[in-house]
């Protein structure tokens, strides 16, 4: 079958019931996508398809005829995009396995809502993330939509004569 | 050294034994054989010291030994060293050090191992020492090459200058020559206060390449004609393969092969989930062993067994605690507890190993110890450790499960010696990561509490029965039947109460534990919520009631006072807001914690966490605050988490039903650095401590119900 994956048609010899994930992943190598559960519940494996955010753990590649998928590696691969360049300036990424899911989701929000509120900001950013970078993923956008900017904090000089 | 040693062919166990040793007694002394395990210096580039390489364009190198799991001690590492180098920071990178060079090299990196909050406070010393070498080596090489005197030159942002003539010569032009000279023995680093790179924010290294999808985790090894397995493992734990009927997998397509070993099953295919679809219908019967029917009552009625139990080890005495309750004039009891839970890193388990025609093995993993790592492959492979190469990749999330255990690096290798020639690489489907885990213990605690006519709490007897992590991982390390990471926050308690015991119940059932993030942190919960209460019965706030057990000089009481003090615990709150304190010290800081929540219909909001702090010194503030954030809401979730045991097997299997702290969940937190110097703490766990404690004293302030028992039941906040 094809896929549109980042603009280019790929012809992929796949099971029709085999995840998009896994045609991306193990088929194409696109490997910034991650796996973290099968089940639609963590958002690791989030893509853009026709710029919807989607699990694509659980999206058949069958489903994808005819469809324009972005993966990560699609985003930005003419220089950082704007939100990548939001999330290097408030350092949101700990370990970083699943903020490239957490890109896809905020970039699909912000095309749709410019200026997304707090109960918008919920509702998109569903994805996991065990190392818990919720709040800089949150400030990362509003700094985008212009509905805040983050105050970094006074540094403070300390007892031991550190300036931190 | 034992001829055994020399072979390298030493079992895991004594390498592990060996290298976690202190002193530095150790040394493998063999030569390596494969150039493939030399991943030395390219030629252009200079290794000045074991830790820094400098490219003749001047671009700085720095080794990091420990790993990177999203902690950010990578790049505060290389601040400590760049700080001393006097390089610029721009043109700063970072490499792993190279497992294989290090045993090649007798452990020159030191130790490898990443946890216990370890990375900045136990390698500062080597890492801050090894730059001021270097920038006196590269001055050296500079001043030789003038032919003046090394004390007439100074070394600022990569470039050297001979004050009187003021001739200049950057790092990249000397470093050849100054990777020849002897490191000198004696050099000075520099006052904390005098710091330019360290202690500041900068940006963490590692997060542009993260933003992009670059970072090659374990699970993202591509190699030439790789296979994929899918595992599946014993749902009892302790189980063995009785047998396996896999004509159904081995017809489905893309499937090359089964791997039948004691413990598990492996399906072998062209990609992973085809390989996973596969090994869903293999047929496998297992002998269950003795484990079969435990469930989470036969454990809880195991742990109340050790608090009943008699003359068990005391991890503290202190003058006559059960001797002392007949005079008191209040007595307090609690019996708290709370369940197994799992690490839940993002990225599964995983491991790639490569049988190569050459004999030897190569794997790839993500490991919060390559050593570890390259022993358990040895181990497993039969190949001695200098015929292992172990690549670290980058961690999805470690919080403690990828550093002893090693279980995948094992599997791995048992799967690819089935298929040599070919790189297989194994990952856990999330079912399996969540059900074989090395799970934190559940345990259970009774505290007994006295207080004087005055409220001044005199006795405290407190029993803990908790399974082993050291018993399991680590047995050389247990001292007098007492595993320190189940009696931590006891044994150790700062209070200034006169009569103390404390009693540890060790007990065993067959679930595996294993360090989670701030290891022992349960008693941090225990301690603090049991506390509050007895501070309640004295009729005294909980602040002052813990203040008055701590010495004047004790650095619990300044982060008590720093906690106090950013977040008015004077001052009223808003109606409705509730606010609970709580203060513990662990993994070399000393940390206090106020909360403030509000309940409403049963349903707890955590709104605004402040955290004091004092690691002695702050590497990257930045860094520190996102630990502190991590720690809040990975904590969080225990209010809801928790696993069950059912027929000797843990019945939760992914994110549905072992939920995780969502994004709405996250608090307002905010960090107080109250550094004082003179010692250096650590930063991934501390902030775990006291998240429970502070939030459950503060549900109390809002319902009057004391948790003593986590996670919360459905309901139980209702009024």
């Amino acid at each position: 079958m094809k896929l549109n994956v980042n603009g280019r048609v790929h012809d992929v010899d796949v099971e029709a019931d085999m995840p998009l994930l896994w045609v991306l992943r193990d088929v194409l190598n696109l490997a910034g996508t991650k796996y973290g559960c099968g089940i639609a519940q963590c958002g690791a494996c989030t893509v853009h398809v026709d710029g919807d955010p989607v699990r694509s753990c659980v999206m058949p590649a069958s489903a994808m005829a005819g469809k324009k998928i972005v993966t990560i590696e699609g985003i930005g691969a003419k220089g950082l995009s704007r939100v990548q360049k939001a999330w290097i300036e408030h350092e949101v990424p700990q370990c970083g396995y699943c903020q490239t899911g957490m890109i896809m989701s905020a970039t699909a929000l912000l095309a749709k809502k410019p200026k997304p509120n707090d109960a918008d900001i919920e509702n998109a950013m569903t994805n996991l993330c065990r190392c818990g970078t919720y709040a800089r993923v949150k400030t990362a956008i509003q700094a985008l939509s212009g509905t805040k900017v983050a105050a970094a904090p006074e540094p403070v000089l300390q007892p031991n004569g550190q300036k931190v | 050294m034992t001829e055994k040693t020399m072979r390298g062919s030493i079992s895991r166990r004594e390498f592990l034994k060996a290298t976690t040793a202190v002193g530095g007694g150790l040394a493998l002394e063999f030569s390596v054989a494969s150039p493939a395990l030399a991943q030395g210096a390219k030629p252009a580039l200079s290794e000045v010291t074991h830790w820094i390489l400098i490219h003749p364009d001047d671009r700085v190198v720095i080794r990091v030994a420990r790993s990177e799991m999203g902690q950010g001690s990578l790049t505060g590492l290389a601040q400590l060293v760049a700080e001393e180098l006097e390089c610029d920071w721009n043109k700063v990178s970072t490499e792993f050090a190279s497992p294989n060079e290090h045993i090649r090299r007798k452990r020159i990196w030191g130790s490898m191992s990443t946890g216990g909050s370890q990375g900045i406070r136990s390698s500062q010393e080597y890492l801050r020492k090894s730059g001021a070498q270097a920038r006196a080596m590269l001055v050296s090489a500079a001043a030789t090459q003038w032919n003046v005197p090394a004390a007439d030159c100074t070394a600022a942002n990569g470039v050297i200058t001979h004050g009187a003539s003021k001739r200049k010569v950057s790092y990249g032009k000397v470093a050849a020559a100054a990777g020849k000279l002897e490191a000198p023995k004696d050099v000075k680093v520099k006052d904390p206060k005098d710091w330019k790179i360290a202690g500041k924010p900068l940006h963490r290294l590692d997060i542009p390449d993260k933003v992009r999808g670059l970072p090659v985790f374990g699970v993202d090894v591509q190699l030439p004609n790789m296979l994929h397995a899918s595992i599946v493992q014993s749902p009892v734990f302790l189980g063995k393969v009785k047998s396996v009927d896999s004509a159904e997998a081995q017809k489905m397509r893309g499937v090359k092969g089964i791997v039948k070993q004691d413990s598990f099953v492996a399906v072998v295919a062209d990609n992973w989930w085809r390989a996973n679809v596969a090994a869903k219908k293999l047929k496998i019967e297992w002998d269950n062993g003795a484990n079969g029917s435990v469930t989470t009552d036969s454990i809880m009625a195991m742990l109340r067994e050790g608090l009943d139990a008699k003359d068990l080890p005391n991890a503290r005495a202190m003058g006559d605690a059960p001797g002392t309750f007949g005079t008191a004039t209040k007595v307090v009891e609690a019996t708290y507890d709370s369940p197994y839970l799992s690490h839940a890193t993002m990225e599964p388990m995983t491991g790639t190993a490569w049988f190569k025609a050459d004999g030897t093995l190569e794997v790839w993993t993500s490991t919060q110890n390559g050593e570890a790592s390259i022993a358990a492959a040895s181990e497993a492979s039969g190949l001695p450790l200098e015929k292992v190469a172990v690549h670290k990749a980058m961690l999805g999330g470690g919080f403690g499960r990828r550093g002893a255990p090693q279980d995948y690096v094992t599997q791995s290798v048992q799967i690819a010696k089935q298929f040599p020639g070919k790189p297989v690489k194994l990952m856990w489907s999330r079912e399996e990561d969540m059900q074989h885990g090395f799970y934190r213990p559940a345990s259970m605690v009774r505290m007994k509490a006295g207080l004087d006519a005055q409220g001044n709490l005199v006795s405290m007897h407190t029993k803990i029965a908790c399974p082993s992590i050291l018993a399991l991982l680590r047995p050389e390390a247990i001292a007098k039947g007492i595993d320190f990471t189940a009696v931590r926050t006891f044994s150790d308690s700062p209070y200034t109460i006169p009569n103390q015991l404390v009693e540890y119940a060790m007990r065993n059932p067959h679930v595996p534990v294993g360090f989670w993030r701030a290891p022992g942190l349960q008693n941090s919960f225990y301690r603090e919520c049991f506390i509050d209460e007895v501070a309640q019965a004295a009729g005294k706030d909980p602040l002052a009631f813990r203040l008055a057990m701590l010495k004047p000089e004790d650095k619990n009481r300044r982060v008590l006072e720093a906690v106090a003090k950013a977040a008015n615990w004077d001052q009223p709150l808003p109606p409705g807001v509730f606010r609970g304190i709580a203060q513990s010290d662990g993994f070399g800081s000393f940390t206090a914690m106020v909360s403030e929540v509000s309940v409403k219909d049963g349903r707890l909001k955590v709104h605004r966490v402040v955290f004091a702090i004092d690691s002695g010194y702050v590497v990257n503030p930045d860094a520190c605050r996102a630990q502190a954030e991590g720690n809040v809401i990975y904590c969080l979730g225990q209010f809801y988490e928790g696993h069950t045991i059912k027929d000797g097997r843990i019945v939760e299997s992914n994110f549905h039903d072992f939920v995780l702290p969502r994004l709405p969940e996250m608090p307002k937190v905010e960090v107080v650095f109250a550094s004082t110097g003179g010692f250096w703490g650590g930063h991934g766990e501390p902030g775990a401590l006291n998240v429970v404690p502070s939030v459950l004293n503060a549900v109390f302030a809002a319902t009057g119900k004391r948790i003593r028992s986590l996670p919360i039941k459905e309901g139980e906040l209702k009024a």
